[in-house]
């Protein structure tokens, strides 16, 4: 994307004149290639002209239904500039539940910015521009004749190759039937030759049906029949390239491959970015953000995990050579709750991404012995001529304090701009999670929560946070105030972050012996749990 | 562990004014060529304390591969810094990428407690009664 391009001037000027410009990578230059013979001067001010109105077909994967939009926005903002994520519209197609994998988009750039989106993203199906829809093949035809000549011409020209690919949500297309949809598009007037392996541009007619609630489905009121051009597609070959039964080296927390490289894009990974992970473990979450190119730094508590592995050729470092990415800068043994950085060192981090141990699967440990908190016995000394070989014994962690270092941690290393992106539990009462509970932090604005159902009792969230507001002295001040409370009450904030009693704890028996959740009554609809 | 690293640690330990710089005792270092990333360096640089990377270099025994001074902007922006073997931008990438410290010990200025670096990962973790209060 070049400053001289008048499509990015139309939308960035005025706002952010500075705003970082950002190289096409190469494969979404390769993907966009369909779109590029047609940005001729003349096509490009027709294009300038509309741009503004365009609302691009978005189709989503039908899963991590929570993560889908804040993803689309975050890649905006990566690839838009400052702003961008924000300035990204939604609205449904008539009669499609919020769940549906069908949204419409409006984007702050042209349709390369819809491009890159596309083809970075892991839930985006693929971004279409809309030359029609309607409830039957009918009002379909209706709809792309009246769609305007000069759209789309430029895309039906006799020396380009084209493919028709028919898709559908939630039914069975057979072949001839597929065929027979693929026939009945004469009204439009291709002109091109068909190449279905690689061609020029491909084109997408969508059906959905009109089951009314359906098992594991969203409710979709009416049949609805899209066409479309594809702009973008999400390369989700990565996947199984990064999946983690494949992988050297995992832990029983490892981060799954695909929500990994979610936080990735949540946390904007990108060449030449700093990202961090305190609780690296065997680093599934900073592979993920070295593949997108970026740096990383991670620390861990168990020297264990982080040095030795399960041996010489099982390790972090044998996990970033299995994939070919650049080790990370560094890992260190460190404790989030006492982090070793010198006085004075801040906003160093693009993004901290996460997923701090809550104490369901794995609970949190921190620096000092269990001596020292009982407080009846005098705190435990080390002889001097056993030091060197010492172990430390370690403490558990709080949620609740882990999540505040956490928050302090972030606040102090991360730049202005950056992101903060991790794990938080929380227990569902009623059924739902309650936003209220989400930490919050001065400097600190949350830009997306989503939500993954993990049992009845409880589900985690994903929090991105946006740095807002510099580190001061009074935050810093405030800080190790409530340090100290942590310290001296530490027993009072176990017993309260304590969420593994919450969640595996018997159901509550109402008075006629039932239990009080009943597993019967668990909606067919499955909305987040997908 | 690479000196970029060795500049952003400090011991925490009780006793510790600040802590910083630690004093670099190195058994065995080594080199790895690293792909240059001249827009990282860029944004790294004014988080870098100078002093403190010069005398880690020196203790390695390089004390020719940095300035007494630390680059300008301008200068590791120069036409050609990439490729030239000599510029403050190889230079700098170098001292903080390519060298890796696999054996030795950082010692805490203050206290003298000292933080084992084995196999390049530094474990700054603290026994229970260093903890501050």
């Amino acid at each position: 994307m070049s400053a001289t391009d008048p499509q990015w001037f139309i939308f960035f000027a005025a706002s952010i004149p500075s705003s970082p410009l950002r190289p096409l990578p190469a494969a979404a230059a390769a993907a966009a290639g369909g779109a590029a013979r047609v940005d001729s001067p003349e096509l490009s001010s027709v294009r300038t002209r509309r741009a503004e109105k365009m609302w691009y077909l978005c189709v989503f994967y039908h899963r991590l239904l929570d993560y889908r939009r804040p993803e689309v926005q975050s890649l905006a903002e990566l690839f838009g500039g400052p702003g961008a994520g924000d300035a990204v519209e939604w609205r449904m197609p008539e009669n499609h539940h919020v769940d549906s994998p069908f949204h419409l988009v409006r984007l702050p750039g042209d349709e390369r910015l819809a491009a890159q989106i596309a083809n970075r993203s892991l839930l985006v199906k693929g971004i279409y521009e809309l030359w029609g829809q309607g409830t039957t093949y009918e009002e379909l035809e209706e709809a792309v004749m009246a769609y305007p000549e000069e759209r789309k011409l430029p895309y039906l020209t006799p020396d380009s190759t084209f493919k028709i690919v028919v898709d559908s949500f939630g039914k069975v297309i057979s072949f001839q039937e597929q065929n027979d949809i693929m026939k009945s598009l004469t009204y439009i007037p291709f002109k091109g030759r068909v190449n279905l392996k690689k061609p020029d541009h491909k084109f997408f007619v969508m059906e959905t049906d009109d089951y009314g609630c359906n098992n594991g489905l969203p409710p979709v009121a009416q049949r609805t029949v899209f066409f479309g051009r594809e702009v973008g597609a999400a390369d989700r070959h990565l996947l199984p390239t990064y999946q983690l039964k494949s992988r050297k080296y995992i832990g029983p927390t490892a981060m799954d491959a695909e929500m990994a490289f979610l936080m990735a894009n949540q946390g904007l990974a990108w060449p030449g970015k700093l990202v961090y992970d305190p609780f690296v473990g065997t680093g599934s979450i900073l592979v993920a953000a070295a593949h997108f190119g970026a740096m990383t730094m991670g620390a861990d508590i168990d020297i264990r995990v982080v040095r030795d592995g399960r041996g010489p050729d099982c390790n972090i470092w044998s996990n970033f050579e299995q994939y070919k990415l650049p080790e990370p800068l560094c890992v260190l043994r460190a404790d989030n709750n006492v982090p070793p950085w010198r006085p004075g060192l801040k906003e160093v981090f693009d993004a901290i991404i996460c997923d701090p141990p809550y104490g369901v699967r794995a609970g949190g440990r921190k620096s000092g012995g269990r001596k020292l908190i009982k407080g009846t016995v005098a705190p435990y000394t080390v002889p001097d001529e056993k030091r060197d070989s010492h172990i430390p014994s370690t403490a558990p962690y709080s949620l609740a304090e882990c999540v505040h270092d956490l928050l302090h941690l972030a606040a102090r290393m991360l730049v202005m701009g950056g992101r903060l992106v991790f794990f938080f539990p929380v227990v569902r009462e009623d059924g739902v999670a309650n936003p209220a509970k989400y930490p919050e932090h001065p400097c600190f604005k949350l830009v997306a929560s989503c939500e993954q159902i993990l049992s009845m009792r409880y589900s985690r969230v994903l929090l991105t946070m946006v740095k807002v507001g510099p580190y001061t002295e009074e935050v810093k001040k405030a800080a190790e105030e409530r340090h100290r409370e942590f310290r001296e009450n530490h027993h009072k904030w176990m017993e309260e972050g304590n969420l593994h009693s919450a969640v595996f704890s018997p159901a509550d028996q109402a008075a006629d012996g039932k239990p009080a959740i009943d597993r019967d009554s668990k909606p067919k609809y499955r909305g987040k749990y997908v | 562990m690479r000196l970029l690293t060795h500049n952003m640690l400090a011991s925490n330990a009780r006793g510790a004014v600040t802590g910083y710089p630690l004093k670099l005792q190195v058994v065995k270092w080594s080199t790895k060529e690293a792909e240059p990333n001249p827009e990282f360096l860029r944004g790294m640089l004014p988080k870098i304390d100078w002093p403190a990377l010069v005398a880690a270099t020196q203790s390695l025994g390089l004390p020719e591969l940095l300035p007494e001074a630390a680059p300008t902007d301008a200068e590791l922006s120069a036409e050609g810094a990439a490729a030239d073997e000599g510029s403050a931008l190889r230079r700098l990438h170098r001292a903080l990428l390519e060298i890796h410290i696999e054996e030795g010990t950082l010692v805490c200025p203050d206290t003298d407690r000292c933080f084992p670096i084995s196999r390049g990962v530094p474990n700054m973790l603290l026994h229970e009664d260093e903890v501050r209060n």
